[in-house]
């Protein structure tokens, strides 16, 4: 084990729960599928967009999904597959086509577009690498098209910005040059990606750069030189097709709370040779504010429970974070997919004895819940007002991927979320 | 394909989840990938219900296509009896599963499962949400209806049909329905599907007759009925006061009671509101009209006669009621708009610049950014449509809400006439929004991109012109623009000036 935190051996929990039975379930689960990515990543690329190929169903997830309508005009749609496209009326191809043409014409401002599979696509097996390859040919160079799934028979949730940043990866310009750079993979909001690029410039870690970009024209290079940090827990496919491309894959936890933001630069500033004098002297400002600004919520959620449903594939990382800064007991960390290698390190903070489940039988689950009785139960929009209404206090698991929550600054913001529904319930006399 | 921004109606099987979710004792088994769990956040989010759905989903993966799909639906559904113990089980598939073909009914009924098993054939691919629950309402009540009982209570009755969960106003408008025809004297024998148990709907025959609040979730099942017990359906919907008078005549007559001595003791405040003098104001706006049919039908008539608005464009979103929508149409002597694509509304609504929208939250968001006031009286709902207030939109109660509704996001009439005096207020400027929506209310204009190119195309507004058009308040500028434009093409008049502008008040004023 490659453990670089600190604090796992200070505290001496060594091994915590890398090699933990993991409690694997196959029930009904109850979760995204990989279109809902789509919610952040469209308004990340800022001259992207996604088209579903889909159903009904698609569109209407898409449009529920983010619990409100969100109405300034979204750089996203669905081609809505009709009867004529399934029972072979119409060449789906040709449907394609003319939907694409119509799309650009109205939207001239998009230069990349992404043709999203989903189940129905995918099940009546509409090859869209070979659609996008030929609508590259006929938009090039104005529009590049590229193609993903995001269907639900394939995905989970964040495993949707995975296929995307996957795709991505083969139009990464080849880098030509053998000094060391670092490349952050995972969507962080711009705040939080402006704080790391600050961060790690002071360090003097660099040239760093970021996927995804912000606009399609600015896409990182990559290559043997290239150190690859992940901001983000769920992106397997990603790390291996950028190591596919030459890029050293750097073992880290992931930048939620103060401590893990340390780790997480540390990692990257002992890549790029940094000393810790001056690691320490940079990071200082950052960790003493993480520090001022955790400790009143830290005072509120010790000795409190938690108890997580799959969602994101961030809860091992959330999980650490509450029970080593924040003092919570960790009940159960439940996460719909779980890539030991990349949560290991934050798999090694969690104490023995936690439940790591994956997959997921939401009615088992359920029941557990009801017989743990956690002071905070973190779960999807679906089950978190039926649970309140039995008397459990929860937080809904969107927030912490639509919220920026990584990094010093954001220490405090990400404690806040667990504390507020507790103080709301301990406010309110009706 | 068809290219979809936003959608007016989910899938066919939310339509069977709006049935099940508001019955009791009612189990739906639904064939479907994992993504599609997504439509429990509509009820427990947007309508903010304290139960989870009714509704256990496969969640089949990649990897289990071709080998074991049908196995999982089957323990699925048993494993959803043993732990929910429904009094019934509706069984069938989404989008995806319709595509591999497993046949929920017949896998669900090789079970042998001690309650009755009622399988849906929804087609994802041609059919929507409203299609989907009066389907499902359809199926539900002829498998389970059973002959009209000899022994009933004396005196008329009737079953009231059509709220589903995740309904607009719903909720309120069964219990202001409800409390008319009880007060009526006539028995309620069910309210279906909410809050309708399956053994609820063994008893449907014993009622007289049907009222028939919702025809899009109620209509196919209100006509079985009809034929096969002689229930008469009631045809009114009792939006508006007008309306509601004419619901308790139907319903009257249908029960062999005397309306006229019954509506002499009922009252809504609507009637006197909208006869005081202050609602003057109201006269003649010119409004749009878009929802479901039902919804969008009935408010024309309160736009028109019980508001003394000028209905300016009607349409709706739903096909399967297209003729009720043109009929209507035609009485006003407009062209009907019957289309669920969001942009073609938005288009015609550009187009014909009305003062006022009444819409659903598509039209809403729409009249956002053309700066037009809006109220929202039809599905599909949003979270803001389930207030905790009782507010529902029927019955003579119903009306009343509805006057608040539709002059809330107007500029009241004293301050309409100090924003035409005083236009050059600084605090009169286009991005005020009525006063008493506060601060917060922006309000777009008409931009300056649009107006180049209007220049160009009519032949061009004088640059006094032009200025002395910004100096009418935003909420009637597009009108007035628009009235200008037609009268200087009508006279052939190539550039449009001061005087232009002032005739053209003059041609049109009314
Ligand atoms: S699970 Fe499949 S069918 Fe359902 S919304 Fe997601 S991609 Fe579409």
């Amino acid at each position: 084990m490659n453990d670089l935190s600190p604090n796992a051996l200070a505290t001496g929990l060594g091994a915590g729960c890398t090699d933990a039975p993991v409690l694997r379930e196959r029930g009904q689960r109850e979760v995204f599928c990989g279109l809902t990515g789509i919610m952040w990543l469209h308004r990340k690329i800022q001259d992207a967009f996604f088209l579903i190929v889909g159903s009904r169903t698609c569109a209407h997830l898409m449009q529920s999904a983010a619990g409100v309508m969100i109405f300034a005009e979204p750089r996203f749609a669905t081609a809505v597959m009709e009867e004529k496209d399934l029972a072979g009326m119409v060449d789906a191809h040709d449907e394609l086509d003319a939907t694409v043409e119509r799309l650009l014409a109205r939207r001239p401002d998009i230069k990349m577009l992404f043709l999203v599979g989903s189940c129905p696509s995918e099940v009546i097996k509409l090859d869209l690498s070979r659609a996008a390859e030929r609508l590259s040919t006929v938009y090039h160079p104005d529009v590049r098209v590229l193609n993903y799934s995001g269907s639900g028979i394939e995905t989970t949730f964040t495993q949707g910005e995975d296929a995307c940043l996957a795709s991505l990866v083969p139009e990464l310009p080849e880098l030509d040059t053998d000094e060391p750079s670092l490349l952050i993979a995972g969507t962080l909001a711009d705040v939080v990606e402006d704080q790391f690029a600050r961060l790690l410039d002071e360090l003097g870690v660099g040239p760093v750069r970021f996927l995804p970009p912000r606009r399609s024209d600015d896409l990182p290079s990559v290559g043997p030189s290239t150190k690859l940090l992940l901001a983000q827990p769920f992106l397997g496919d990603t790390a291996r097709a950028l190591t596919e491309r030459g890029a050293q894959m750097l073992s880290a936890p992931y930048p939620l709370g103060a401590e893990g933001t340390t780790d997480w630069l540390k990692v990257a500033a002992d890549a790029f040779g940094v000393t810790d004098e001056h690691f320490d002297n940079v990071t200082r400002p950052g960790r003493e504010r993480a520090a001022k600004a955790l400790a009143p919520h830290r005072e509120k959620l010790d000795g409190k429970s938690a108890f997580f449903f799959p969602d994101s594939q961030m809860e091992p990382s959330l999980a650490r974070m509450l029970h080593h800064e924040c003092g919570m007991d960790i009940i159960e960390v439940g996460t719909p997919y779980l890539h030991k290698g990349l949560v290991h390190e934050e798999l090694a903070q969690l104490p023995i004895g936690t439940t790591i489940s994956e997959g997921q039988d939401v009615d088992l689950q359920l029941d557990r819940v009801r017989e743990a009785r956690p002071d905070i139960t973190v779960c999807g929009l679906g089950l978190a007002n039926p649970l309140e209404a039995e008397g459990l206090t929860t937080k809904w698991a969107i927030e912490l991927v639509f919220t920026p929550i990584q990094g010093y600054d954001q220490a405090g913001d990400l404690a806040a979320l667990f504390t507020r529904p507790m103080n709301r319930q301990t406010r309110l006399k009706i | 394909m068809k290219l979809t921004v936003w959608t007016y109606e989910g899938p066919p099987h939310v339509g069977a989840m709006r049935i099940a979710t508001g019955m009791e004792g009612v189990h739906y088994v639904l064939h479907a990938p994992q993504g599609d769990t997504y439509a429990d956040l509509l009820f427990t989010m947007i309508e903010r219900r304290d139960a989870r759905p009714p509704v256990t989903y496969t969640t089949f993966q990649a990897r289990d296509l071709g080998s074991d799909t049908a196995d999982l639906f089957q323990s699925a559904a048993r494993d959803a009896y043993e732990r929910f113990q429904p009094n019934a089980m509706i069984v069938g598939a989404s989008c995806t599963a319709e595509l591999i073909q497993d046949d929920p009914g017949g896998l669900a009924q090789a079970l042998d499962l001690p309650c009755p098993v009622i399988p849906l054939e929804l087609p994802s691919y041609s059919k929507k949400e409203n299609w989907g629950a009066a389907e499902t309402f359809y199926q539900m009540v002829r498998r389970l209806a059973m002959p009209r009982s000899d022994n009933l209570p004396d005196g008329p009755s009737c079953n009231i049909l059509g709220p589903t969960a995740l309904g607009f106003r719903h909720r309120d408008d069964i219990r202001e329905i409800v409390g008319l025809i009880e007060r009526m004297g006539i028995r309620v024998n069910i309210v279906a599907p909410m809050g309708a148990t399956p053994q609820d709907l063994n008893r449907i025959a014993d009622a007289d007759f049907n009222v028939v609040l919702y025809p899009e979730i109620a209509d196919t099942t209100a006509r079985w009925l009809e034929r096969q017990f002689g229930q008469k359906r009631t045809s009114v919907i009792p939006i508006g006061v007008g309306a509601t008078i004419d619901f308790v005549r139907e319903v009257a007559d249908f029960a062999g009671l005397d309306a006229e001595a019954f509506l002499a003791d009922e009252r809504s405040n609507m009637s006197w509101w909208s006869r005081s003098i202050d609602s003057n104001y109201l006269t003649g706006k010119r409004v749009f009209v878009f929802g479901d049919a039902t919804h969008a039908v009935a408010m024309a008539r309160v736009a028109r006669d019980e508001m003394g608005f000028e209905v300016v464009g009607l349409g709706c979103y739903n096909r399967e009621f297209a003729r009720e929508l043109r009929a209507a149409a035609k009485e006003y002597g407009l062209e009907p708009l019957i289309t669920d694509d969001y942009l073609e509304v938005e288009a015609a609504i550009e187009a014909l610049q009305p003062e006022m929208v009444l819409g659903t939250q598509m039209e809403r968001h729409i009249a956002k950014r053309l700066g037009m006031p809006c109220a929202v009286i039809s599905a599909p709902v949003h979270v803001q449509d389930f207030p905790a207030r009782y507010s529902p939109m029927m019955g003579f109660e119903g009306a009343a809400v509805l006057f608040d509704t539709l002059v809330h996001p107007l500029v009241m009439g004293l301050e309409e006439h100090l924003l035409h005096m005083f236009r050059e207020d600084f605090e009169f400027h286009d991005e005020a929004g009525p006063s008493h929506l506060g601060h917060g209310t922006k309000v777009r204009t008409v931009d300056d991109e649009t107006i180049e190119i209007t220049i160009e195309e009519t032949g061009g507004w004088t640059g006094d012109a032009e200025r002395e058009l910004k100096k009418i308040p935003f909420f009637v500028r597009g009108k007035a623009r628009r009235n200008t434009e037609k009268y200087a093409a009508e006279k052939g008049l190539s550039a449009i000036t001061v005087e232009t502008l002032y005739d053209a008040k003059a041609h049109f004023s009314r």
